[in-house]
């Protein structure tokens, strides 16, 4: 990837994540981690990890973004002003800080861009990644793969209605005004 | 590399182009297709200048359908209601037109083509992984419709949005487990390979087309691109009778026609992946790239130069995607929609189980047989 190219999605990422704190409507909040998280996949892309950037879109803004989007319909956000709690600002402010030292920190001891090495050849490729997820690292793969599926079994544990009062609540009707009730 | 630069824009060119009139005579196709079946005449009205009737020939509808409604929707008032949000408004149409479109740059619509010392790959945009690039794609598209719903400030249209949305991404599970057990069987993500390694015959004269290794995914990717392309019977997002016309019920004019056109450029898609992953793509039976090698026990042979197999595969490609099209809107035209809880069930508790367990079967087949498609 050109440094031109980088230079310009980095700029559109760091862009689209401002759009992501500094917006209040909700929904133009999750386009512009929308923007955002697609730009960062196309950057994945642009540096060799082909396969890896174009998960990040499927899962990412295909997947996990839309899920968002049904979060802020179903409890009805609405657009606010910036929260007026002074504790949250202040540790927000600390937690800001915190970042900023972190990030100068790396900065500082980042090699210089002249002497980043590129990836061998087929690095990043789905070959390379299927080898790497199915054989080198297949143990760990396999019980993130069994965390996540307890994490969906709890949940659906958690969810689920207790069939007696759901039924009850179908049959009765409860809640739903009569005609003329209101 | 300023010629390929030209045969890089012209090919993307020619394809968008080709999808574009595509999604146009399909509008056509829909209007006197469901008249026939319907025992009615259908669009007859618009002429120009009354020509057909001159010379004694039956109004098609063309100029109505292709003509004269395109122009009185682009023409028409551009509405956007009070307390919209007026920029996802005008965007929503586009961002949903747009991924659909982009999905065509690694659609191969034939082999190679040779032109001088030019080696033409007929194919937008090379990419190894184009399966995984479509997926994407075609999620990203999910945005416009949802948006377009939110955006309207309409109950309806938010609804309609509500759905659209809940029901593509259920679609998209089985649409991508048919694309897996696809991919395990043909061991290539690259569209232009899977089409590839559909050329040749089995038994001396059968070709070698997918759709004989994995019907149950033909089944699943054909049931699953209908579902995605939002037409009856799985079009509850915008069933009339509910939702009045569910996310666009607050469009008018060219945006109305833009959310049309991403339906129709939707059913082409459809057709374009069913003929690629199970009808060999470009591939005409029998035909290798010098020539036809006719089945039998003499095994004729016609010597072909290679622009006439090129336009040969591009002609073949494009007589497959029209027929699974058409296809398509006979079924739309054929069958009640579905109830949005039945959409739901058998998205996830039909789809969703057979598609895994057809992966489970094509997988288990291709490590104990070793097989090399």
């Amino acid at each position: 990837m050109p440094l031109w190219l980088f230079f310009f999605l980095g700029t559109l990422a760091v862009l689209a994540a401002l759009g992501v704190i500094l917006q209040s409507n909700p929904v133009h909040c999750l386009l512009a981690l929308a923007v955002n998280l697609l730009d960062v996949g196309v950057i994945f892309i642009g540096l060799g990890a082909v396969t890896i950037g174009l998960l990040q879109i499927i899962i990412y803004v295909g997947a996990i973004l839309v899920l968002f989007l049904f979060v802020i319909w179903l409890l009805n956000l609405q657009a606010e002003g910036f929260s007026g709690y002074l504790g949250l600002k202040f540790f927000g402010a600390i937690g800001a800080a915190a970042l900023a030292a972190e990030l100068a920190a790396i900065f500082w001891r980042a090699a210089p861009i002249s002497r980043l090495v590129t990836a061998p050849a087929g690095q990043g490729s789905i070959y390379s990644l299927g080898r790497a997820l199915f054989s080198d690292y297949l143990v760990a793969f396999e019980v993130t793969s069994i965390l996540l599926l307890a994490t969906v079994v709890g949940a659906i544990g958690l969810a689920r209605r207790i069939p007696s009062s759901a039924g009850q609540f179908e049959r009765t009707g409860a809640g739903v005004p009569k005609p003329g009730e209101t | 590399m300023l010629i390929e630069l030209a045969i890089g824009a012209l090919k993307a060119i020619v394809i968008v182009l080709l999808v574009l009139n595509l999604t146009a005579v399909l509008l056509w196709f829909e209007r006197k297709g469901s008249a026939l079946i319907q025992d009615r005449i259908g669009a007859n009205r618009a002429a120009v200048l009354g020509m057909g009737r001159r010379l004694g020939l039956p109004n098609l509808g063309l100029v109505n359908t292709l003509m004269a409604d395109p122009l009185k929707l682009f023409t028409k008032e551009d509405f956007v209601p009070e307390g919209a949000d007026r920029f996802l408004h005008g965007l929503a149409p586009f961002l949903a037109l747009f991924p659909i479109l982009i999905t065509f740059a690694v659609v191969p619509i034939g082999d190679v083509l040779q032109i001088g010392a030019q080696t033409i790959n007929l194919q937008a945009a090379h990419l190894d992984v184009a399966a995984l690039y479509l997926l994407a794609v075609i999620g990203i598209g999910v945005y416009g419709l949802a948006l377009g719903g939110w955006a309207s400030n309409n109950r309806w249209s938010l609804l309609g949005g509500v759905r659209a949305t809940a029901q593509m991404i259920s679609y998209e599970v089985a649409l991508g487990l048919a694309f897996l057990s696809v991919i395990v069987t043909y061991g290539t993500l690259d569209l232009q390979e899977i089409c590839r390694i559909q050329g040749g015959v089995w038994f001396g004269w059968l070709p070698r087309w997918g759709i004989l290794v994995q019907p149950v995914s033909f089944l699943l990717l054909l049931t699953a691109g209908m579902a995605e392309s939002k037409r009856v019977p799985f079009d509850v997002p915008e069933a009339e009778s509910e939702l009045v016309a569910g996310y666009f019920t607050e469009y008018s004019g060219g945006k109305q026609a833009v959310f049309m056109m991403t339906d129709f450029a939707e059913v082409v898609l459809a057709a374009v992946l069913i003929t690629l992953f199970f009808f060999g793509g470009w591939q005409v039976p029998w035909l290798y790239h010098d020539g036809f090698h006719f089945p039998g026990p003499h095994g004729a042979f016609l010597r072909l130069p290679n622009y006439a197999v090129a336009i040969l595969q591009i002609v073949s490609f494009w007589v497959k995607t029209v027929f699974f099209c058409a296809f398509q809107i006979l079924v739309r035209w054929t069958l009640p929609r579905f109830r949005y809880d039945q959409l739901m069930r058998f998205g996830w508790k039909g789809l969703v189980p057979v598609g895994l367990l057809n992966l489970m079967v094509t997988a288990l087949v291709v490590v104990l047989l070793g097989a090399k498609y």
